[in-house]
């Protein structure tokens, strides 16, 4: 026989992961959210996320070309998903400028600065927007009031978040059950309130996640621990004094919980390696959370959260290893 | 809810493309070339001399030490010449070439069709005759079978378990022995029970081979003691450990064996072969071999003469394909890609594997994302992107804590990471030289 063999040791067969599916697998999850912000955004929401998403692949491409002078690669899909969560995060009538300003930080500094893909110690999407939340605190905190199309771009009216609302109401001495503007559990669950464009929907996001799950691209340990600290964490609270602290359901519906859980900080690059560091990260991310809305100076602290546990996964990955085959010697128990 | 083990594992495509095709004996071939070292431990010394006439079971190499096994004539004929060949490992190693005349079989083996059941030998003539016959684990681990039965002192085995699972994708050998030879299989775990003195033995079957759990379910009625297991399909639970661990909850400590568990494993062919060593005097010197492919245009299972060249099974399966692009010995999971189709079968090949071109090469290698896959895969709960890493950066301490040295080479991380990082190569690398550095450290 003539003919040239391949001779590469076993295994001869791979699976069907690929790091493009994976990525593709997350955009795909992601665009239920998608769609409830241009329902509730309109207008606002479609500019918001294309201009994130091409100035994030704009970014990596121009970066890696001539700044690192490596091959771009853009089309494992990376860059988009980068873009695509950074316009999440934000608010539908953020400028343009500052969307733009935001995915280079994201990419350039986030991502490409550590090495690229893989490297990165922080969310990038994150990163891109702590940095706007704390230089453009202004923009970056008007949200618009979710009225479909008629929510409009640069005219959008805006007003508080929910969580804004009564943490307001609580340093001004008021009670709970006597606010104005909260919405009903109802209306949080589809997304009927103000915020970030790609966090209000629980609904959408859930969606997101089960279909995650049934690709099995992530495990449910880290949105399934996450979401339960804050839940449990804001319940005990909550007993002590439910007109000073919010209910676990609020807690768990408003703001970024639902997707910083099931999105960010599932993130596979910034996340822990096995379940049990899983578990420790989701639960220091649910704490951090927690503490940063009742007592910090921000309304909402799970962006700062996730990039704080962030910081401490090579810790985790050291120190919290999976259960070795044999650890447990049972003979025959 | 079927039994498996809980740690790790995966699914690949079952591809049993020759699970419907009857046990073909093969043609004898014009020179048998047979291996000294076709198991694991030291290899062989010959008996014979060039231009030494033979028959079919004459004993034509010794054992060599504790950890070795005799090998005996697969043809009869004349002995060509005493030299190296190369086997399925790549490496050229001594070899006897026989060349074949006729086939005449020594006197002692009882070649009648019918199945003897009843068993006169006591335990210790069992383990004689496993000796002997130079059984070895036909699962592919090769390892003597007769070190397995003698319990060393101070452990007990309680249980025996009779690997059926097949778990490697595309291979049909075993299955095929359990539907055609099912009763010579049970007759020959019953022997292994008697030569280790239990009383309980199961026979672990993956799920996939209803056929076979219920053909052997039917004759294991008139057997106590034998219990026939059936397992939800997963890799590598034909691993001994794996197999352990789904059949009797127990887990094999790191390093230890499973004797200190009270466990004693041997594969289905195993269990038929000593049947024919014990029952019918015949030593191992042929064995079931599945060959198989894709575009392999009629995917076989033949009882095969060991020294066959495996050039000549695949041509009986109907040639090289057009579009052939590896050729493996075992299964895509742990198979080792053959450099040369003159390579003969051994004691431990259970099939010959054509991939098209197209599915032979590897995918080019991306950077790690840190999904953590290849962790929730690992049987033994390791880490094998650490493991790689530690192996890349030399660093062969922290390899060893981490416990690289538990590593089955299994395949199953490398099998699912999405950025195809060749994680087993460097793993074995760490293997290798961790095992070194452990035998200095001994001395």
């Amino acid at each position: 026989m003539d003919r040239l063999l391949h001779v590469a040791p076993s295994p001869h067969i791979a699976g069907e992961y690929s790091v493009k599916k994976i990525m593709f697998g997350v955009i795909l999850a992601l665009l239920p959210a998608f769609a409830t912000s241009i329902y509730y955004f309109g207008m606002g929401a479609l500019i918001v996320t294309l201009t994130a998403i091409i100035s994030c692949v704009a970014f990596e491409y121009l970066i890696q070309k001539f700044i690192l002078k490596t091959t771009p690669k853009i089309s494992d899909g990376s860059a988009i998903l980068t873009g695509l969560l950074l316009a999440f995060n934000v608010p539908s009538n953020l400028p343009i400028g500052i969307i733009i300003i935001g995915a280079l930080v994201s990419i350039g500094i986030g991502k490409l600065s550590f090495g690229g893909l893989g490297q990165n110690p922080f969310n990038p999407a994150l990163v891109g927007r702590v940095f706007l939340l704390i230089s453009f605190p202004v923009q970056m905190t008007s949200w618009p009031v979710p009225k479909g199309f008629a929510t409009g771009y640069a005219d959008a009216i805006t007003g508080a978040t929910p969580l804004a609302l009564v943490k307001e109401g609580v340093g001004n001495g008021e009670k709970i059950s006597e606010m104005i503007g909260i919405p009903q559990h109802m209306e949080l669950f589809y997304g009927h309130m103000g915020g970030s464009m790609g966090e209000v929907s629980a609904i959408a996001l859930l969606l997101g996640f089960a279909f995650m799950l049934y690709r099995k691209i992530i495990t449910w340990h880290i949105p399934v621990f996450l979401i339960g600290t804050i839940f449990a964490f804001t319940g005990i609270l909550n007993l002590t004094n439910p007109e000073k602290f919010a209910d676990p359901l609020f807690h768990i519906l408003t703001g970024g919980v639902m997707l910083g859980a099931i999105f960010m900080a599932t993130d596979m690059v910034t996340s822990p390696m096995n379940p049990k560091g899983m578990a420790v990260f989701a639960i220091g991310i649910g704490i951090i959370t927690v503490l940063i809305r009742i007592f910090g100076a921000y309304p909402e602290g799970i962006s700062f959260a996730i990039l704080i546990m962030n910081a401490f996964v090579p810790i985790i990955n050291r120190y919290i290893k999976p259960k070795r085959f044999g650890e447990e010697v049972k003979n025959g128990k | 809810m079927l039994k498996t083990f809980k740690k790790g594992g995966v699914h690949p495509a079952e591809n049993k493309l020759s699970a419907h095709a009857p046990i073909v004996t093969a043609e004898l071939p014009k020179v048998a070339i047979i291996p000294m070292g076709q198991h694991i431990g030291a290899p062989a010394s010959p008996l014979v001399q060039k231009g030494d006439e033979v028959k079919v079971g004459q004993l034509i190499a010794q054992s060599s030490g504790f950890v070795s096994a005799n090998i005996h004539a697969s043809v009869s004929g004349k002995v060509l010449k005493i030299d190296n060949a190369m086997d399925a490992s790549g490496f050229s190693r001594q070899a006897v070439h026989i060349t074949v005349d006729g086939d005449e079989w020594i006197d002692i083996i009882d070649r009648s069709p019918e199945i003897v059941k009843e068993i006169k030998a006591t335990p210790e003539e069992i383990i004689k005759k496993v000796q002997e016959a130079g059984i070895v684990g036909l699962g592919g681990a090769t390892f003597p079978s007769h070190i397995k039965l003698s319990v060393p002192p101070g452990k007990k085995a309680e249980v025996l378990l009779i690997n059926g699972v097949e778990c490697e994708p595309y291979l049909t050998a075993d299955h095929r022995l359990m539907l055609e030879k099912g009763e010579e299989v049970l007759i020959g775990t019953k022997l292994l029970m008697m030569a280790l003195g239990v009383t309980k033995a199961y026979v672990g079957i993956e799920n996939n081979k209803p056929d076979a759990i219920g053909h052997l379910r039917d004759i294991a009625a008139a057997y106590d003691g034998i219990d026939i297991v059936p397992l939800k399909v997963k890799y590598p639970q034909g691993g001994e450990k794996q197999l352990i661990k789904a059949v009797i909850n127990r887990e094999v400590p790191s390093g230890a064996l499973p004797i200190d568990v009270g466990a004693v494993v041997h594969n289905v062919g195993t269990a038929f072969a000593v049947y024919e060593a014990v029952q019918k005097n015949k030593p191992l010197f042929e064995r079931v071999v599945t060959v198989t492919g894709k575009s392999v245009k009629n995917p076989s299972n033949f009882l095969v003469r060991i020294g066959t060249p495996t050039s000549q099974l695949i041509e009986a399966a109907g040639g090289v394909p057009e579009d052939t692009g590896k050729i493996v010995s075992g299964g895509p999971m742990m198979g080792k890609a053959l450099k040369s189709l003159d390579v003969p079968i051994a004691k431990g090949s259970s099939g010959v594997l054509l991939f098209q071109d197209a599915e032979a090469g590897r995918r080019p290698v991306e950077p790690c994302i840190r999904c953590g896959k290849c962790v929730s895969v690992c049987p033994m709960g390791l880490e094998p992107y650490l493991l790689m890493t530690y192996s890349d950066k030399k660093m062969w301490e922290e390899a060893e804590h981490e416990r690289t040295m538990d590593c089955i080479e299994c395949g199953s991380c490398m099998y699912t990471c999405p950025a195809d990082r060749p994680l087993l190569d460097y793993i074995r690398l760490g293997k290798s030289t961790v095992g070194n550095i452990i035998r200095t450290r001994k001395q």
